[in-house]
This record gives C-alpha cells, sequence and structure tokens, in this order.
C-alpha cells in the first residue's frame, strides 16, 4: 500500500466521517444538557431535503443550507416542547421525529417534484471543492505536498466548518458561562434552577444549536457529498453518530476521533470489501458493524467508564 | 360504485364466467424502491401506462412501505378482483406462494422473483437474462476503456446483482483480455439500495483505482455513482431503465431489462395470460442497452457493430454468457 492510497482513504475517511462528526457534535451539546437526542437521524434528513429543493427552487447553495437549518431547528423545537415543556419521553419524541422526517420528506418531495421522493439534480447550486492556496504548487513536494493536496485541500467548506468547530464547542462548553450552565444543567439542573437560572430556556438552547447542527450535517449530504436529496439518504447515520457520542464519552475533540476512526472503518470498508489476511478473510459485514461493536466494548467499561451527564434523558420537575 | 360493480362482479364469477371476465382490472405492486425510482419499478410504470393510453383501460398500482404490506396489498387486490396482479421484485416470490392458493381465480405475476409453477398453477414468473444485457454494455466499456480498467457497483450483494456483475465482466474480458475490473457492492442490507453517498464514495475509490467506466446496478444508490462519474468525468453506465438523460454527454449507455414490456404484455392479455415460467432474454428483447440521442456520440460505429455482432452470436446460441445464479461462481471476476 503505497502513500497515494492510504491518502485516498484518508480523504474518504474525511468525507465520510464530516456528517458523523456534526450530528455528533449535535448530539453532544443536546445531551449534555441533558436531552437525549435519538432523532439526530430525522433532523439531518429533514435538512438534508429541505436544502437541497431550496438550493434547487433558489439556485443559492446557500439559501439552501439556510433552509435547511431552519427544518431542523423546527423539528428540535418538535423535540423541545415535546420533551422538556411537557416532559415528555426524549427516547420516544425523538423516535417520533425519525418517523416523521422518513415519511414527510418523501411525501412533500413527491408533490413538490414528482420525481418519487427526490429532488432534481443540483447542477450548480452545490458546495465545491475549495483547492486551498498553493495546493498544485506544493503538490510535489515530497510527502508533505500530496498531504497537503490531497488530504487537507480540496473540500467542501462545511468540512472545514465542522472542524473548526470541534475546539468552538470545547471552548464554548468548557471556558464560557453558557457552557458552565449547560453542563451543569444536564448534570444536575435542581442546583442550576436554584441558583435562579432557568433550565428550560438552557435546554431549549442547546436543542436549538444541536438543530444548526444537524442543519449543516444534512445540507452537506445533500448539496456537498450528492447533488440533491434522495429518499432515507441519511442512511442511519445519526445512530452512527449516537454511537460515537458514546465512544466519544461525550467530549469533543473525543467527538473528532471517534466519528473520523468510525469514517475510516467505512472507508477502509468500501476500498477493501473483503480483508484478505492470508490466514483468514475479514469479511465486509464485519467492518460495517465494527462501529457498533466498539460502542458496545466503551459501554461494557472495559476501556474506561463512559459515563453519561447525569441528568441525561429525564425531564426537569421544578417542585415535586 | 365501482367497487360494488367488483364485488358483484367477483361473486357472479362462478355463474357467469364470460360476463365477468372481461371486467377485471389489473393490479400493480411496487417494490421498496419506490414507482418513480427512474430505474425498475418505474419501468413498470411506463409499461402499464402504455397499455392504459392504448387500450383506455385502467389499473390500480400500488407503493409498499414495509416488508408487511406485501402479502396485505397482494389479498387486497385479490379480493377486489383486480387480475393479474402484477408485482415487481425478486421478493414477493415468497409472499405469492403464500397468498396464490386461496385465490385460484385470480392470475398473479412475479418479475424477477419465482414459484413454483405446480404448485400455484395461477401465477406466471417473469425472469430476465441480465447477463447477456450486462455482457453487451461490459463489451461496450472494454472497448471505450483507455485505461484498461473498469468498474461495477452493486447495491445490496446478493446473486441477482452478482449475476449482472458477472455478464458485465464477461462482456469486458471478451474485447479486452487484460481489463482489470473492479466489483463492489454498496452494502448487505436493503439500505444498500438508497445510500447514494456510499455509492459516490466507491465510485471515487474504483476511480482513483484507475477505472474510467462503472456500471451502476444500485437502485438509488447507483444515482450517486452516475453523479460521482459525471464530476470526475469518467464514464458511467446505467441500469434497468434508461438512464442516459439523467448526465448528458457522461452516461456511455444504459443496460436495459425490458420491464416494461413484460408489464404492457402481461396487462395486455388480461384474464388469458398464460401462467407458468417466462424468460425473457436478447432473443425476445427483453434486455439490452440503450441507444439514443445522449449516448450516439459517445460510442463508435466499430464498437457498435460489434456489440451487434455479438448480440446476434448470443441469440443463435454461438456465444453463451455464464449466469451467475446458475452455479454460484464466476469465470471472468472474483468477488
Amino acid at each position: 500500500m503505497d502513500l497515494m492510497t492510504i491518502l485516498q482513504i484518508l480523504d474518504s475517511t474525511v468525507r465520510l466521517g464530516t456528517p458523523l462528526l456534526l450530528m455528533c457534535l449535535a448530539g453532544l451539546f443536546s445531551e449534555r444538557a441533558g436531552v437525549v437526542d435519538i432523532g439526530l437521524e430525522g433532523k439531518a434528513l429533514a435538512a438534508a431535503f429541505f436544502s437541497a429543493a431550496f438550493a434547487y427552487y433558489s439556485g443559492s447553495v446557500w439559501v439552501g443550507m439556510l433552509v435547511g437549518i431552519v427544518a431542523a431547528i423546527c423539528f428540535s423545537l418538535i423535540h423541545g416542547v415535546a420533551s422538556i415543556t411537557f416532559r415528555g419521553n426524549q427516547l420516544i419524541s425523538g423516535v417520533a421525529l425519525n418517523f416523521l422526517a422518513s415519511g414527510l420528506t418523501v411525501l412533500v418531495a413527491q408533490t413538490w417534484f414528482a420525481q418519487g421522493g427526490r429532488t432534481p439534480t443540483l447542477e450548480q447550486a452545490r458546495f465545491n471543492a475549495i483547492p486551498l492556496p498553493g495546493a498544485e504548487a506544493l503538490r510535489d513536494v515530497p510527502v508533505l505536498g500530496p498531504i497537503y493536496a490531497e488530504l487537507i485541500s480540496g473540500h467542501s467548506i462545511l468540512v472545514y466548518v465542522a472542524f473548526l468547530l470541534v475546539p468552538l464547542s470545547w471552548w464554548v462548553l468548557y471556558r464560557t458561562r453558557f457552557g458552565l450552565r449547560l453542563r451543569a444543567v444536564g448534570e444536575n439542573p435542581a442546583a442550576v434552577d436554584t441558583a435562579g437560572i432557568s433550565v428550560v430556556r438552557l435546554r431549549f438552547a442547546a436543542i436549538l444549536i444541536a438543530g444548526i447542527l444537524c442543519g449543516l450535517a444534512g445540507s452537506y449530504l445533500a448539496t456537498g457529498l450528492q447533488a440533491g436529496f434522495t429518499r432515507e439518504m441519511t442512511a442511519g447515520r445519526g445512530y452512527i453518530a449516537l454511537a460515537a457520542l458514546i465512544f466519544a464519552k461525550w467530549r469533543p475533540w473525543y467527538c473528532l476521533s471517534a466519528t473520523m476512526l468510525f469514517g475510516l472503518l467505512q472507508a477502509v470498508a468500501l476500498r477493501y470489501q473483503n480483508i484478505d489476511l492470508g490466514a483468514f478473510v475479514i469479511p465486509v459485514q464485519f467492518m460495517n458493524a465494527l462501529p457498533y461493536i466498539l460502542t458496545i466494548v466503551i459501554l461494557a467499561g472495559f476501556v474506561g467508564a463512559a459515563i453519561p451527564p447525569r441528568a441525561s434523558g429525564d425531564p426537569y420537575v421544578k417542585e415535586r | 360504485m365501482t367497487l360494488m360493480t367488483k364485488m358483484f362482479g367477483a361473486a357472479a364469477t362462478g355463474l357467469a364466467l364470460t360476463a365477468t371476465a372481461a371486467v377485471a382490472d389489473p393490479a400493480l405492486i411496487y417494490d421498496l424502491g419506490g414507482k418513480f425510482d427512474k430505474s425498475f419499478n418505474e419501468a413498470a410504470f411506463v409499461g402499464a401506462s402504455r397499455w392504459a393510453a392504448e387500450t383506455g383501460g385502467e389499473f390500480r398500482d400500488i407503493e409498499l412501505t414495509s416488508e408487511a404490506q406485501r402479502e396485505q396489498a397482494l389479498r387486497r387486490f385479490a379480493e377486489q378482483g383486480f387480475s393479474p396482479v402484477i408485482t415487481t421484485g425478486f421478493a414477493f416470490s415468497t409472499p405469492i406462494a403464500n397468498v396464490a392458493a386461496d385465490y385460484p381465480d385470480t392470475k398473479f405475476v412475479t418479475i424477477d422473483g419465482y414459484v413454483d409453477p405446480e404448485a400455484n398453477p395461477n401465477v406466471l414468473s417473469i425472469g430476465f437474462s441480465e447477463h447477456e444485457g450486462s455482457f453487451l454494455v461490459g463489451m461496450i466499456a472494454g472497448l471505450t476503456t483507455e485505461t484498461d480498467t473498469v468498474s461495477f457497483v452493486g447495491g445490496m450483494d446478493i446473486p441477482l446483482i452478482r449475476k449482472f456483475a458477472c455478464g458485465y465482466a464477461q462482456g469486458v474480458k471478451a474485447v479486452n483480455e487484460d481489463a482489470t475490473i473492479i466489483p463492489n457492492m454498496v452494502g448487505t442490507d436493503p439500505s444498500a439500495w438508497a445510500d447514494p453517498v456510499k455509492g459516490s464514495e466507491l465510485a471515487q475509490a474504483q476511480i482513483s483505482q484507475g477505472s474510467d467506466v462503472v456500471f451502476a446496478a444500485a437502485g438509488a444508490s447507483g444515482l450517486g455513482v452516475l453523479q460521482t462519474a459525471a464530476d470526475q468525468g469518467i464514464y458511467g453506465i446505467g441500469v434497468d431503465s434508461n438512464q442516459n438523460y439523467l448526465y448528458p454527454g457522461s452516461i456511455l449507455t444504459s443496460m436495459l431489462k425490458r420491464v416494461d414490456n413484460a408489464v404492457y404484455d402481461a396487462m395486455s392479455a388480461g384474464d388469458d395470460l398464460e401462467t407458468g415460467v417466462q424468460t425473457k432474454d436478447l432473443s425476445n428483447r427483453g434486455v439490452g442497452f440503450a441507444l439514443d440521442g445522449y449516448n450516439e456520440m459517445l460510442i463508435d460505429f466499430d464498437t457498435l457493430s460489434e456489440v451487434y455482432a455479438a448480440a446476434a452470436d448470443i441469440v443463435a446460441g454461438e456465444i453463451s454468457v455464464h449466469d451467475y445464479s446458475t452455479d454460484n461462481t464466476c469465470p471472468a471476476v472474483e468477488f
């Protein structure tokens, strides 16, 4: 295996890992504030559809992205009203959102475009690859040149945004007053309430951030990686992102490494379908199942404890 | 009102066979891929629409949303007196086998599926010789490639899809013995039909391994493959329906599976439909490749004449294309 092949696999890792990273960060904010968000998949799916549809109508990928984000936020608000305001079960509300997105996108797409639940192919309104300055000039530099030109340069802008969001999320969660309160609300909402800070408002803020991040993830899938929406195009990535969140033990930098590891597993599985190790063959099914297996191993406590935020999943009741 | 007529019609069948035979409308059930998949299921709809337009007849159709609805939909249509009830997709084999005996007066058609004709005499199983059509597009790919590397992206890893891949590989090898063929599958579960992002990544990986023609037989995932082929400036090959128009100039051709003709023929036959097992192959134009205004400038004359000659040889029995599903092996490519 030469350097070029490794770089191509890593390049593919970045493309496959980015939607996972965005959704994982969305889950991070939400769950750190004590709201379990199994609806990542549905939010990203809705965002994928609306971003593709409005990129098509307006001819601008940015308009599409904004509408996608608005759609994801609307879904977040439904989740918020059901599980924060009315203290419903967060899991059920999230699952309902996934079903809603799965049916709604196809229905609306069929009504608007009559192409069987897909949007027309986008010609121009897409996120194109951005060659970083000097990428071609430096290509001939040994080792570092190809790494820069192949791996670091030439992704769409949302990839760079996603990577920048990791330190930003860390800074917001660990270095700002808002972040401190947000984490506190996920651990001990009663204490936050006693301090005179609104639990409901903080939790809504967290799920709004999650909505924005899912919006970016959906719009990257539909208008960055693809040229339009097709039904169920998230294909379970929201659930893998949740697994990555557990794997990352609810911490921003670990989110980056977990999602990129899962992206790498997918990229390797796509490049070498069955891996022949001479003595035995690793089937592609095993590679595809590996993210879930790893998550279970982590959950079982073999590699350090994965402790979720203490109040995660509990609706906050002010007085009993 | 129509429902009442149908119910009376169904009740009266025993008494007045001749009078009711003519009023039964056909029904069509699409597989999970959906009616407008620009491919397999859409071809069925096109065939049915053509029949309706030409004869002024009416048909009913339904899109399934889950596995559990297969039997339900079959029974619903059979009970309402529709005949023939036409289904698309190999997954209908078992549901039809379960249902058919309960409605002996209804005729069922499974396209791509197989139901034992002895046990269920009222079922027509239509199969296609996909390996023959794939062989022809493989020849076109083998004659067009400049890097001597071509590739294949299948949807879900099932014998039917390997049959496509195997025919394709044999076609490539027939005209370009040294060519490398990279066969990949999107996945091993039904979500593999609807993951264009993975399709794109597979095509990307194949392009970086030198492929300059990619044949996609992967449902909606295939659209991701063709998209990437168009973006990266290589040729894609469509499947089932004529997909040449999707990315003009970068789709070399489409392997056609004339599901539309099969549906049209079944609907035209109506109650006189002959049941049993039918195979649609090159000789009865059940499979083939698409040539139209979008791709005629992409394929040169010599290539075309060679492919037509091979098609004639296959029909005459002088070239035999190995069918993967007969023995689960392929002489031209390893999976």
